[in-house]
């Protein structure tokens, strides 16, 4: 399983990057959508996890992108709103279950990973 | 209660949501930092206990790196009391650089997420002036908003703040500002508060400039 993080602060992706790693996922981790579309292009990924609030390019404009490189690779958003409105909002843009708040709890992570792949 | 009142009373209300909702967006991600740092010391425990030595050195620089965030969480809790408490009282004596710094830093992710950076060069001497604190920083975040969405690119708007005779100016200088622009602006909102603030906006799509001039004391 390859897996790739997403999003500006990059402390958190490179720390979520490591804990992956010690749980036998690999984990390529980049701070804009520029750069998860340049990583793309050489590297082939199951799934990548995207922050929804970006400078430039946010969560949902970089995944259309993204699945125009691979129509196959499946997405969980990140979202660091809490607001019930913000649920709504990121389920309806995401789809049902594609997202978690920040945040996160490695285990409920894991756990959407495994239930993303598997759809 | 008239018109202007009540744009006055509306804006303010978007304002201080928009800036309360943008501050809690940035503690959220410091704490989801934290979260991530503690969650690898509590991973390295769990190694350790199954036989892979602990490294102090590793330890530290995560526990460094949490102080880090504690350290930005409180100047974020900062800049948001003082901006709560920039509107205890209407008017006050401030420092123009002070006050354009707070609005900044507390404006700052929406900027960026403009994909613009603000450069400012503050005036060699403080320029101290009696203004409505808080209505001054509404009009400076209007301008900004105005000039974070005048296109998508990157780029770096200058700031420059001076002073002549009775006059405060805050010099905007967008380098994508242009008579294309199609936004209404200044509009009814930003007319509101430079009648409260006695103050003028002048836009130079030559120089590429937005200019607002504050009187130094506005009784």
């Amino acid at each position: 399983m390859q897996i790739l993080l997403v999003d500006d602060e990059a402390e958190l992706v490179s720390t979520l990057a490591e804990r992956l790693q010690y749980r036998k996922i690999k984990a390529d981790w980049v701070t804009s959508a520029e750069d998860a579309l340049k990583l793309v292009q050489t590297n082939k990924y199951d799934l990548a996890l995207l922050d929804v609030r970006m400078p430039k390019t946010n969560g949902f404009e970089l995944k259309k992108k993204l699945q125009a490189q691979d129509p196959e690779m499946k997405f969980i958003f990140l979202t660091g709103h809490g607001s019930g409105k913000d649920h709504e909002t990121g389920s309806l843009e995401a789809g049902e279950s594609n997202y978690l708040i920040k945040p996160l709890n490695i285990e409920i992570l894991l756990k959407k990973i495994n239930d993303v792949l598997k759809k | 209660m008239s018109r202007n009142h009540n744009i006055i009373n509306e804006t303010s209300l978007q304002f201080f949501g928009l800036i309360s909702a943008s501050t809690s967006h940035e503690i959220k991600n410091v704490l989801a930092i934290i979260n991530e740092n503690i969650g690898l010391l509590n991973d390295f425990i769990f190694m350790s206990d199954n036989g892979t030595p602990l490294n102090p050195e590793r330890v530290k620089k995560i526990a460094d790196k949490i102080t880090k965030q504690i350290q930005r969480t409180d100047q974020i809790v900062k800049n948001m009391n003082e901006f709560a408490h920039s509107v205890e009282k209407i008017y006050d004596r401030v420092i123009l650089d002070e006050v354009l710094n707070r609005i900044i830093s507390s404006s700052n992710r929406l900027v960026m997420m403009r994909n613009v950076n603000l450069e400012i060069k503050h005036s060699k001497n403080p320029i101290n002036i009696k203004t409505s604190p808080f209505f001054l920083k509404n009009l400076i975040w209007l301008c900004l908003n105005y000039i974070i969405n005048l296109s998508n690119e990157a780029r770096t708007v200058n700031i420059i703040t001076e002073k002549n005779t009775t006059t405060a100016i805050i010099r905007f200088m967008p380098p994508d500002l242009s008579k294309n622009s199609t936004s209404n602006f200044p509009g009814e909102r930003e007319k509101a508060l430079l009648d409260i603030l006695h103050a003028e906006l002048k836009i130079d799509f030559d120089n590429r400039e937005l200019v607002i001039m504050l009187p130094d004391d506005i009784n």
